[in-house]
């Protein structure tokens, strides 16, 4: 599959929605941009909304309020009542569960994805992944690292704008995930755009994310780079219970 | 031996059970869709109306059936004089409260099977970019096979053991409304014991062909993936 044009790509958040965490009720509220090439990390403890956010963005589920921009194009505007549907944003959604289809083969999995087929582009990131032994396999027969590099490569099949991952690495042991985020890095830099990635993982914040997001009950409470983010005891970070 | 009037008879009952499960199958799916996934006020009623055969006695439904097909009323009148159709005693008036009496059967093995299949299956569907329809065509339907299998096989064998509703709108009338079970009653009460079990012998085994069918795939989900 051919690198995808450079093109500069921006994503403009501006969003509100009442969440119900264990905790009780609480305000999601994140206001940032993220710019092109940029693999931003949302990062924090259970129900913080990392995954709403990643949802919000794929269209997935709805913000009381606040405006979502990619490039030129409104995704939500709360005011002018727009909602773009998750199938006309074009992002790549990952999910915890990976979601592939079990009644698909690998091959299918991945075609499926494409607007345009083009079996072609299939074999080529199956190469990538180096999933051609297992492209007649379907999802039950597969490993966890396996139907994580399926997913990825489902999702990029489809060319998407932005690349959303949720956890992509959370179902995995720990020399599986130090090797698939590898994969991770591949895809984003293949697909050449933005890609945000739900973690509570440092290791995966460091080795992966140019910047991160820091959430606390819907709240942003930092962000930035991930040195700056994790490793200045000054910061809001530090005296939040991330205590590394 | 059987003769003609015997297989008629069995033919009209499967006849019945076929078209009640292809109807049931087209109109059922978009209603178990709408129950498994969308959120509307109504939605308690309508659950509730849809599984009203399953405590209802069959005699109920066939009497409001009745009434309703009666051209002294607004909707038989209406056949009656628009359509010329006189619905009560026929077969398609048979029919039609077939269809209404079986609805659960259908409806909540589709529903069970919808709700099961993962939400992240439909919502990937929709981020890469596939329409409402072409997720159910591709992604749904091809994962639920066995609740599909279910829903058709409930559906056809509880049609064919249908009893009140069928006497209650089509009354007794052979090669039209007289089904099998309607037949078994009728030839005991005739003292015809070796014809009502002719006919209890054939709906028992069909019942139970059809009910190991379905226990036999439930217990083997998996060969359809």
């Amino acid at each position: 599959m051919a690198r995808k044009k450079s093109s500069f790509n921006m994503l403009k958040i501006d969003i509100q929605r009442a969440m119900l965490t264990s905790e009780g009720k609480t305000n999601l509220e994140v206001s940032t941009e993220i710019q092109n090439n940029e693999l931003l990390c949302l990062f924090g403890h259970s129900g913080a909304g990392k995954t709403t956010l990643l949802r919000i963005l794929a269209g997935l589920t709805k913000p009381d309020k606040g405006r979502i921009v990619f490039n030129d194009t409104v995704w939500f505007d709360s005011e002018k009542k727009i909602n773009i549907p998750p199938q006309q944003r074009n992002v790549g959604y990952m999910f915890q569960d990976y979601a592939l289809f079990p009644n698909m083969t690998v091959e299918k999995n991945i075609s499926f994805a494409q607007k345009e087929k083009n079996k072609d582009d299939v074999d080529k990131i199956m190469d990538l992944f180096d999933l051609e032994t297992l492209k007649n396999q379907h999802p039950a027969k597969l490993s966890g690292g396996q139907k994580q590099r399926v997913a990825l490569a489902r999702a990029l099949a489809a060319k998407p704008n932005v690349l959303l991952l949720d956890e992509p690495l959370s179902a995995l042991d720990f020399d599986m995930r130090l090797a698939l985020q590898h994969e991770i890095r591949k895809a984003h830099n293949l697909l050449n755009t933005l890609t945000v990635m739900v973690s509570h993982d440092l290791q995966e914040v460091f080795h992966l994310a140019s910047s991160v997001i820091m959430l606390k009950n819907g709240t942003v409470i930092n962000e930035g780079k991930p040195a700056d983010v994790f490793t200045n005891k000054q910061n809001t970070a530090y005296h939040n219970g991330y205590n590394i | 031996m059987m003769n003609q009037d015997f297989i008629n008879t069995l033919l009209l009952t499967g006849r019945l059970a076929g078209w009640t499960t292809a109807i049931l199958f087209v109109v059922g799916f978009p209603i178990a869709y709408l129950l498994a996934y969308k959120r509307f006020w109504f939605k308690p009623v309508l659950e509730a109306l849809i599984s009203m055969p399953l405590v209802l006695p069959p005699t109920v439904l066939g009497f409001y059936m009745l009434v309703a097909y009666s051209p002294q009323n607004a909707f038989g009148r209406m056949l009656s004089e628009h359509f010329n159709v006189r619905l009560a005693f026929s077969f398609e008036g048979v029919l039609i409260a077939s269809v209404l009496f079986s609805l659960p059967f259908m409806i909540q093995p589709l529903q069970n099977g919808l709700t099961a299949i993962p939400k992240s299956f439909r919502e990937t569907a929709y981020t890469l970019g596939k329409s409402e329809l072409t997720t159910f065509i591709r992604v749904l339907i091809p994962n639920m096979v066995p609740s599909i299998i279910t829903a058709a096989a409930m559906t056809f064998a509880h049609c064919i053991g249908e009893f009140g509703v069928v006497i209650m709108v089509g009354g007794n009338m052979p090669g039209e409304t007289r089904v099998a079970s309607i037949a078994i009653y009728d030839e005991v009460q005739a003292m015809n014991y070796h014809t009502a079990n002719q006919y209890s012998f054939i709906l028992f085994i069909i019942s139970l062909l059809i009910l190991t069918l379905i226990y036999s795939i439930n217990g083997k989900k998996k060969i359809f993936f």
